[in-house]
């Protein structure tokens, strides 16, 4: 069977959530792959929710906010992006690739956007292969 | 005060007053031509020659500078007066023979032909009016007089042809002119104008529109003399109550309020950037709202349909969805095009002969009413061409010199390529998000829709309210919508707020965050997180506290506490792990 | 009636906390009174058969110190589980990893690699490398098997109480003995002794103030201002994250918590839980001058993990040498 990656999304109450459903009552198409979590915000997003995840046997994980500028707590996605920064270096480190962790900006209106998103992330997830993390 | 008579009637003016002013208290007319109120009088026509009597003594005076003096007679119509003007005015006659001013006020007093000469050509009666206007009122000092004896005349600096180095071009000279012997020329765009809205000359003082709350006149500051150059000033003259305030500035009010309503409105698609139509280039090429203007019985032409040439226009043509419906521009409908493009046709057909095209796409005739409506356009004789006109150009119709319209676009129905020949060209423009409509939504933290406008909080269960508690939406920033829809929304987004005023007291989302002051060691991480400083520092327990009240419960102060010592109500760390071993419990290495 | 027994054992450690407990001084007298010491190879000889001897649950207690990184290890902390009622992890190592567990970055090859083969002391021109079982024309030589990962105690054991600290603060091990002298009852099982619920900061004396940081400082590249909070100067303090009870007896000398206390009882992963605190007062917006702040943090798995890599959500570094050279 094709490997198929397991993609953990955290994502924020207001643009990604709003806007990934908005892909669904759009009936657009985006890969099952994904597995959003809600959280009111993207600053809500602790990284030790990212290794959790890597740890439960993701193989991917997505964190997706109010783009910059349009937070709807003005400053919780920056703080998402500052944390994706060390993140990164730090998984890199722990050999994970950090290609594994994407950080996007979906706006509520952005349901094709998200679509691209999920696509993206599972397409890089497939190549990167499986981590097994699970144990 | 001092008393005279005037034809008989007593009137009590302050001593020196004009007489042409004392008569006017009286409603008594004086013929005048170089008189403008607010200006300095300079007698200098003649017409306004009256006879004073002060005792056995008789004279002729100018009324317009004469001062009034205690007891004096005044006659203004009597037999020697009538004879002195009429006098007068064959002079004027013979100088300026075909002066329509000149000879309306002659014929009135019986003067047909001068004995003085015949001059076709020449306007100026060399009343100076305008050269007052302009040193005294304007203090542009371009004009002046030249030469003397029958060389005199008004002339602009070293007589050269145009003096706009020194020229204002504030039309001040033309306006006050008695004769029409001094036009302006358009060499630019007038300043101050609302850009889709110049139709024909307006001035620096007016009322906005008709429809205007307040409707009190307002003075553009960039075309007012008085504010530009310190001269003028009549309008302050002029106003008895004294309104008039040159200083007033633009202020910036604070108010606390717990409920806001956005109704920023829209702008109207630039048509200009679809040069294929000739917008800005064509005359006779208007956009829907100069139209709209044009249809006003208080606009420019009070409601008359005119060429730019004050002709009536033989066949007009309305184009619908410029810039909407259109995968270069705007993608979505404007709603509102289909709707008054047949009103504009009912219009045309009601005031004018003329043959009215519309180029359409679709015909959305979507509302209570609208289907009757257009067909009952249908039956007033409106042509309806199925297809997007392609563009407008210059063309001549018949045997005219004059440039003329052709509409140019494929009609779908019969499957044909048509150009139709029209003198005038309306096009639909799309309805389309202002051009500060995203810096508007950062400030009300709302979210925009692909097409640019505000999102609501639900397309049907919510549509006036925004994801923002207490902030509404109504009208076009939402999307375009026509008046019965936009008095609808606006109306349920009102009653919403009246809702909550009448409720008193708001509810709070129960995703709160809360610091466990047992756990919580005072690093003071959290503490310039919080967006709304819901976070504060006990100093005496030497923990960080959560304002419950003022938090709105978005968790970046939980994810960042290094102690774990917050908790997100909603949004637990446990919760979030459940989450993950949830979704993820089909993981794993099988 | 017999004393109670007491065992003391050292796994994969540096023997610190055997010195800690001597460090309770005269106590020790008192801990001698009360128990009856039956195995403690730092200081006593005893010998493992001693202990087999004893029946199951009768050592009353074991304070057992360092981390589990081979397979005799195992066997003790197996051996003194069976035989202890109540089985402590004592110290850092035990409790979470500690530095051994810094092993944890890489491998058993890599080690051996490294240890046996390429330092610069190293005389070993065949490259030979230690084997479990090696023959000899006497017999066959048995040495334990070297794990390919550290644990603590609790990875491989049924632990009751945990004492914390690289090592434990004696005033700290005193209290515990203590409690256990006076026969007082025992906290619930899981329980964290010798230390508090809350963080470093609420011991430290310096002053803090609103975070905001530009660029991270490593000890040797300023001089801290001894009134200040160190983290707020740029020098990475794992305070905020670190469980209290020592008496933050380093940021009082002006060295930046290390974070052997471990995490406080909130926090799920002390070095996530520090990335997380600190990426949220790097005071900027823009990716590329994040990026740059971000890059004056020297190691930042050997700084968030320092004390408790092996007991991490993560806990080791992946073998999948294919998706390190991809990272390469």
């Amino acid at each position: 069977m094709a490997f198929e990656p397991k993609i953990v999304g955290f994502l924020c109450n207001w643009c990604s959530y709003t806007g990934a459903d908005l892909a669904g009552v759009s009936r657009i198409k985006w890969p099952p792959n994904v597995r959003p979590i809600r959280v009111m915000c993207s600053g809500r997003i602790d990284p030790t929710f990212v290794v959790k995840a890597f740890r439960e046997g993701a193989d991917g994980v997505l964190v997706s906010g109010c783009h910059p500028g349009d937070c709807h707590y003005y400053q919780g996605n920056y703080k998402a992006l500052r944390r994706y920064h060390l993140l990164r270096r730090v998984l890199e480190q722990f050999g994970i690739h950090p290609d594994r962790l994407m950080l996007t900006w979906v706006s509520a209106a952005e349901g094709e956007r998200w679509a691209k998103v999920t696509q993206e992330i599972t397409e890089r997830v497939r190549k990167l292969g499986p981590l097994h993390l699970k144990d | 005060m001092i008393k005279l008579r005037i034809d008989g009637n007593e009137v009590e003016v302050n001593a020196g007053t004009p007489l042409l002013k004392a008569a006017q208290k009286l409603n008594i007319e004086i013929p005048t031509l170089c008189h403008y109120e607010g200006i300095e009088p300079y007698a200098a026509c003649r017409v306004c020659t009256v006879e004073v009597v002060r005792g056995r003594r008789r004279r002729m005076v100018t009324a317009c500078n004469y001062p009034a003096t205690d007891g004096i007679e005044v006659f203004t119509d009597n037999e020697r007066v009538r004879r002195a003007r009429r006098l007068n005015l064959e002079m004027l006659l013979g100088r300026c023979s075909e002066v329509p001013a000149i000879r309306a006020l002659a014929a009135k007093y019986g003067v047909e032909k001068s004995r003085f000469g015949y001059d076709p050509k020449e306007k100026c009666i060399l009343c100076g009016l305008c050269v007052r206007m302009c040193s005294d009122i304007v203090k542009a000092n371009v004009l002046s007089f030249a030469y003397s004896g029958p060389r005199r005349k008004v002339v602009t600096p070293f007589e050269r042809e145009m003096a706009t180095d020194v020229c204002i071009a504030c039309g001040a000279c033309a306006h006050v002119c008695p004769t029409g012997a001094i036009t302006i020329e358009d060499l630019s765009q007038r300043r101050g104008e609302v850009p889709e809205m110049y139709l024909g000359p307006k001035t620096a003082i007016s009322i906005p529109f008709q429809q205007a709350v307040p409707k009190v006149p307002y003075i553009d500051p960039d075309a007012c003399i008085k504010m530009q150059t310190g001269g003028c000033g009549i309008c302050a003259q002029v106003c008895e109550p004294e309104a008039i305030n040159y200083k007033m500035q633009d202020e910036v009010v604070e108010l606390d309020v717990g409920q806001i309503l956005v109704a920023t409105g829209y702008q109207i698609f630039d048509a200009s950037q679809m040069a294929q139509y000739g917008y800005g280039k064509l005359d006779n090429v208007l956009s829907a709202l100069e139209f709209e203007k044009m249809l006003n019985s208080t606009g420019p032409t009070g409601g008359r349909v005119l060429t730019k040439n004050g002709k009536e226009p033989r066949a007009i043509g309305i184009i619908h969805c410029i810039g909407s419906r259109d995968a270069r521009y705007h993608k979505y409908c404007s709603r509102v095009c289909c709707m008054y493009a047949l009103k504009f046709a009912h219009l045309v057909k009601d005031r004018t002969n003329a043959e009215v095209y519309q180029f359409y796409i679709d015909m959305r005739a979507f509302g209570k009413g609208y289907e009757e409506f257009y067909s009952r356009v249908l039956d007033e004789g409106v042509n309806v061409i199925r297809g997007k006109a392609a563009e407008v150009v210059e063309a001549t119709w018949g045997n005219e010199r004059e440039g003329h319209l052709l509409v140019r676009c494929e009609d779908t129905l019969i499957g044909k390529f048509r150009e139709v020949p029209v003198d005038m060209v309306v096009l639909c423009a799309a309805i389309e998000p202002n051009v500060d409509q995203e810096r508007v939504g950062q400030i009300f933290s709302l979210s925009r829709s692909p097409d640019g406008f505000f999102l609501e909080r639900h397309p049907k269960l919510d549509p006036m309210g925004t994801v923002n508690d207490g902030i509404y939406l109504a009208g076009c920033c939402q999307g375009p919508k026509d008046i019965p829809d936009t008095v609808a929304q606006a109306q349920g987004a009102a009653a919403r707020i009246l809702a909550m005023i009448a409720k008193g007291e708001v509810l709070l989302d129960p995703i709160r965050a809360s610091i466990d002051e047992n756990l919580c060691g005072g690093c003071k991480v959290c503490n310039n997180l919080c967006p709304y400083m819901a976070i504060t520092f006990d100093d005496v327990k030497k923990v960080s506290v959560v304002n419950e009240t003022l938090c709105k419960g978005c968790g970046t102060c939980v994810a960042a506490c290094p102690a774990g010592a917050i908790t997100g109500s909603g949004f637990t760390d446990e919760q979030i792990f459940a989450e993950i071993e949830g979704i993820l419990a089909d993981a794993g290495n099988k | 009636m017999p004393k109670p027994k007491v065992a003391l054992y050292w796994a994969a450690s540096c023997g610190g906390c055997e010195i800690t407990v001597v460090d309770i001084e005269a106590h020790i007298l008192d801990v001698a009174k009360a128990f009856d010491i039956v195995f403690w190879p730092c200081l006593m000889d005893f010998k493992v058969k001693d202990v087999e001897a004893i029946e199951d649950g009768g050592i009353f207690v074991t304070l057992f110190n360092g981390a589990i990184r081979n397979s005799e290890q195992e066997h003790l902390a197996k051996l003194l589980r069976r035989k202890s009622k109540v089985l402590v992890a004592f110290g850092s190592c035990a409790h979470e990893g500690c530095i051994p567990g810094l092993a944890n970055v890489t491998n058993r090859d890599e080690i051996f690699k490294t240890v046996y083969q390429e330092t610069a002391s190293t005389d070993n021109p065949k490259g030979v490398l230690p084997q479990t079982k090696t023959e000899m024309p006497e017999g066959v030589l048995e040495i334990p098997e070297f794990w390919n990962k550290v644990c603590s105690l609790d990875q491989v054991v049924d632990v009751d109480y945990y004492v914390p600290g690289c090592p434990p603060q004696s005033n700290q091990v005193w209290a515990v003995l203590d409690h256990l002298i006076q026969g007082k009852p025992l906290p619930p099982k899981g329980s964290i002794l010798g230390a508090g619920q809350k963080t470093c900061c609420d011991e430290c004396p310096r002053v803090r103030k609103e975070k905001k940081i530009k660029r991270f400082y490593r000890t040797h590249e300023i001089v801290p201002n001894p009134e200040e909070c160190l983290l707020d100067q740029g020098l990475l303090c794992m305070g905020p994250a670190t469980r209290d009870g020592c008496g933050a007896k380093c940021v009082k000398v002006g060295v930046p918590c290390r974070g052997c206390y471990g995490p406080p009882p909130g926090s799920h992963d002390m070095g996530m839980k520090m990335i997380s605190a600190l990426s949220s007062v790097i005071d900027s917006e823009d990716p590329a001058e994040i990026e740059r702040i971000i890059a004056t943090i020297a190691d930042p798995v050997g700084t968030f993990y320092r004390f408790n890599l092996a007991h991490s959500i993560l806990y080791r570094v992946q073998e999948d040498l294919k998706e390190k050279q991809a990272v390469k």
